[in-house]
């Protein structure tokens, strides 16, 4: 019995069922994390003694039956730039180095609720401002399907140590595509849901009005299971949403007979891999297949919601990372005479290059005089890209695309041109401007064995369909929740 | 001839309001807490915080805009002021540019016999930052951020006052239309209220405004029209010499009475406003507004009308007891149980100010409660105490808000109205005074005071005066 390749549901109805206990799950992702760590490094801190001791606790609350939760006692892995008291949370940064928060996520604690059992933080592009994963102050993430390459990112950790067997499942967060891309690149599920569905409490913020928690599972029922779980009204989060409809895992039905599919064809265009086309084509057929309805339209402003996110984006970013300034927590820099010069110094030594690249571009398009042209034109462009996809779900229930447009590139082939990595958000990002939901859904292997995944895009508070569709499609395919090796 | 001026004065006046937590957060407001103990995440700007808004402030805001008469914004939103400055957790201040609560309003004021309008921009609701304290001893500073996210409103005024005596008009005029709604103690020492002066000069007649300067550090009525002559002053000098202004802001000292130079309008920080992300816009309708005006109290303009009207008591006084909202609560509460307005007036107007300006306090400050004055009033009218006792009492009262009847009955102060017992006093004092007694029947009318103070010592100044007074012509007649 391989616990670490087991799904989390699999595992939990089997804690349930006390033929494994939670200790013995979390010494098993203990083990796997020990023999993979030194090649893939999805951790930047694992909580080794924190986990058996908390597994422990779990197990009697299992016993007791306090706790009856599905995924109770299933070792999880928590992204670095979610809060959780006591436990070093430092968003892939060198400025929150020494940072122990004093509370825990809201979506974390609905996760501790229900009886998970955290092994530790994964390791991300700092501040969630990157699509590799190399960006993190503790080193990059390899890919476990192949070390050389990436694993994408910014949740590169989370979704790394799912694929690797690490953990059993992963929380990641969203901006741009954080969670659908190196999922994706990764083989595994992830899902970036509604804006305001799972609350930001405890997520320290990149871009406020784009983040997004979400889960990355092995398969889809998994991800919507622990959706179900984290999705939650918070009143202590004023963009979180009170729905009426978290049972997600009751989409999980195989069946997407009469279901609309829209193919925007801007997104096949040039710029898109022909391998990963090919699968995510292959992997639309098997939906019509399967009784779905599959049509091509024009979805306008493709090329316009790249700008308008880097703008939105950076401008959020500039302002939500001032409060990293060496008085309060985290980095100070050693030797500075006076306030202006422990700011100047502590934030230089602090940020990596892409952070500061971002904080800069942030702060010029806010800045006086520009504040029209950059920021509220991009506040335009993200109200017309809103508008474009409600037109297109009066005939659509849900768009397929690709969730980048090549597989995970090799290690240091994006970090030099930065522009090019911004370009490899474009599937993703419209997403986030339109607080829309999404899933990535593993779809094959390109010919170097690298995954393809294949983005579902719903509309707003539609996880259910894109949650069924995915789920449909990968009842079609036998290697479905396996993972790397 | 020499040149004529005109005084060009604008104000933004920050207003703390009375709510019981933080604008953002459910920290306690409370003064004086030790340093970093009203404190949570949120008004620390710890990361991964949220800020959640207070209905209140929204409420306040949207009573104190009415009250000046301002158009309520329907959808109004919050922007992030960004600037770096340790009492500041976020390095971001959330307050309102695009689309603050209320915009043009105007309030009355009066100058000797002269009504104006002075008409109000914009009022916008922010949180307050916290308070940075410097160690000169081992050369640091320390930060207590109690005072982080407690709320504020800044109301910020058109161009259109011209001196400092309709300046302290309007800030009063403020200060009793926000004492009256219980939105704040606007107490200017403590800094619950605080006004910046805009300030320029030109030539009389011009139709052009002059260059201005900003004046902050202003934490009394005094200073603030100290500051207003000193600026006057300084601005016309450097025109005389034919030199400009510099638009620039300036900190004034009281004690110097003189304005400093701190940063001119080229060094000032650009703020990189935007909307604040973490809170969605509030949406004001005409049913909430409704609801807070039903709510709205009597304001001191109505209320002065009203005593008018209601109470035969001088205008005078009845000014002086509206200027404070717990003056006038007190007021009218214990005219309505002793049925006499006229002594309860008094009581205020000179007891209460006398005492109050002994012990350098604000009427807002009143310690006793309307139910002991009208108890006073009445143990007086009654004659159960004469009036010395009574301003015995009163002070007591005054001090420690005592309940008068127990008050006398306990200490044994109430008249001896036992004819009885005052005949036998009056008969042993004429006993012991007969040079006196003999004075007064020889016509000498002064000789009674004698005989009035020794019974009255012989009392312990149970009897009442006039009774006293009448008994001894009585005997002696």
């Amino acid at each position: 019995m391989d616990i670490c390749s087991m799904t989390a549901l699999e595992l939990g109805k089997k804690i349930q069922q006390k033929e494994i206990s939670a200790v013995e799950a979390v010494k098993a992702a203990l083990e796997c994390i020990e023999d993979r760590e030194p090649e893939i490094n999805s951790f930047v801190t694992v909580d080794a003694e924190g986990a058996l001791k908390r597994a422990e606790e779990v197990q009697k609350s299992i016993e007791e039956g306090t706790i009856v939760s599905p995924l109770a006692g299933v070792p999880v892995g928590i992204k670095d730039n979610m809060c959780t008291k006591g436990l070093l949370t430092t968003c892939g940064s060198k400025i929150l180095k020494n940072f122990k928060p004093t509370f825990t996520a809201e979506a974390v604690r609905n996760l501790e609720r229900a009886g998970a059992v955290i092994v530790g933080k994964t390791n991300m592009d700092e501040f969630a401002m990157g699509s590799t994963t190399e960006t993190s102050y503790y080193g990059e993430t390899r890919n476990p399907w192949n070390p050389a390459h990436v694993p994408g990112g910014s949740s590169g950790g989370s979704c790394a140590a799912v694929a690797a067997g690490e953990c059993t499942y992963a929380l990641g967060s969203d901006t741009g595509g954080s969670i659908r891309q190196p999922s994706s690149f990764c083989g595994v599920v992830g899902i970036k849901p509604t804006y305001g569905t799972v609350s930001r409490y405890g997520l320290i913020a990149y871009g406020s009005s784009l983040d997004q928690i979400g889960p990355v599972g092995k398969n889809v029922a998994d991800c919507a299971a622990v959706l179900e779980i984290i999705a939650s009204h918070d009143k202590k989060d004023s963009t979180s949403i009170d729905r009426k409809d978290y049972d997600f895992t009751s989409a999980l039905v195989d069946d997407v007979k009469g279901m609309r599919i829209g193919i925007p064809r801007d997104y096949f265009l040039e710029g898109l891999d022909c391998e990963v086309k090919e699968n995510i084509l292959n992997a639309v057929k098997v939906l019509e297949d399967k009784g779905a309805v599959v049509e091509e339209f024009d979805l306008s402003l493709v090329q316009y919601a790249i700008p308008a996110y880097y703008v939105i984006a950076s401008a959020e970013a500039s302002s939500n990372l001032s409060r990293f300034d060496g008085v309060k927590y985290g980095y100070r820099t050693e030797t500075y005479e006076g306030l202006h010069d422990m700011y100047k110094k502590t934030r230089s030594e602090g940020f990596g290059a892409e952070v500061k690249r971002r904080i800069m571009l942030g702060s010029f398009v806010l800045s006086s005089g520009y504040y029209d042209a950059y920021y509220l034109k991009a506040l335009r462009t993200k109200a017309l890209i809103k508008k474009a996809f409600d037109s297109a779900f009066e005939t659509y229930d849900m768009i397929a695309a690709p969730a980048a447009p090549a597989t995970a590139p090799r290690l240091g082939e994006s970090l030099s041109d930065p522009l090019k990595m911004y370009l490899g958000d474009i599937y993703t990002i419209s997403a986030n401007l339109a607080g829309l939901p999404g899933i990535s859904v593993p779809v094959g292997t390109d010919s170097l064995g690298l995954p393809i995944g294949m983005q579902l895009i719903g509309n707003c508070f539609e996880e259910k369909k894109i949650i069924r569709a995915a789920y449909a499609y990968e009842q079609t395919r036998a290697d479905a929740g396996k993972g790397a090796d | 001839m020499a040149k004529q001026y005109e005084t060009v004065i604008g104000l933004e006046v920050h207003v703390e309001l009375a709510t019981k937590t933080k604008i953002f957060c459910s920290c306690s407001t409370s003064f004086g807490g030790a340093p970093n103990t009203h404190t949570c995440p949120v008004c620390t700007g710890m990361p991964g915080s949220l800020p959640v808004l207070n209905k209140q402030v929204v409420e306040y805001a949207i009573a104190i805009g009415l009250a000046a008469n301002c158009e309520i914004t329907r959808m109004c939103k919050f922007d992030r002021k960004n600037y770096f400055y340790p009492d500041n957790p976020q390095n971001y201040q959330i307050s309102q540019l695009y689309l603050p609560i209320a915009r043009n309003g105007y309030v009355e004021i009066e100058t000797g016999d002269t009504k104006k309008k002075v008409r109000i921009h914009e009022m916008h609701m922010e949180e307050d930052a916290g308070k940075l304290v410097h160690d000169e001893w081992d050369d640091t500073s320390i930060v207590d951020y109690n005072r982080s996210g407690v709320p504020l409103v800044e109301i910020v005024s058109e161009p259109d006052m011209r001196s400092a005596d309709e300046v302290l008009a309007y800030l009063e005029k403020l200060r009793l239309i926000i004492q009256y709604l219980g939105a704040s103690d606007c107490k200017l020492q403590e800094g619950s209220m605080r006004a910046d002066v805009n300030l320029s000069v030109r030539e009389m007649g011009s139709g052009k405004l002059g260059t201005r300067t900003e004046m902050k550090n202003l934490n009394s009525f005094k200073a603030i029209a100290r500051a207003i002559e000193g600026e006057r002053q300084r601005q016309i000098e450097l025109l005389e010499e034919g030199r400009a202004v510099v638009q620039e802001t300036r900190r004034w000292d009281d004690n110097k009475e003189y304005s400093y130079a701190m940063r001119s309008k080229e060094d000032a920080q650009d703020y990189r406003y935007f909307p604040e992300p973490d809170l969605v816009p509030i949406v004001i309708d005409e049913a909430w507004i409704e609801k807070i005006k039903m709510m709205q109290p009597e304001l001191r303009d109505e209320k002065l009308a009203r005593y008018k009207k209601e109470y035969d008591i001088p205008e005078y006084d009845a000014r002086i007891i509206t200027e404070s909202k717990r003056m006038a609560d007190i007021f009218e509460k214990a005219a309505a149980i002793c049925n006499n307005p006229k002594k309860v007036s008094n009581w205020l107007m000179v007891e209460t100010l006398r005492l109050l300006k002994e012990s350098g306090m604000e009427p807002e400050g009143i310690r006793f409660s309307p139910e002991n004055l009208a108890k006073l009033v009445k143990l007086t009218d009654s004659g159960d105490i004469n009036s010395s006792v009574a301003k015995q009492v009163f002070v007591k009262m005054f001090e420690e808000n005592i309940d008068p009847e127990s008050y006398v009955k306990e200490h044994g102060l109430s008249t001896v109205s036992d004819e009885g017992e005052l005949l036998a006093v009056l008969e042993q004092v004429i006993a012991d005074n007969p040079q006196a007694a003999a004075d007064y029947k020889n016509g000498k009318e002064k000789a009674l005071g004698a005989l009035v103070g020794q019974t009255m010592k012989a009392m312990r100044g149970k009897a009442d005066p006039g009774q006293v007074n009448r008994r001894l012509k009585e005997l002696l007649g």
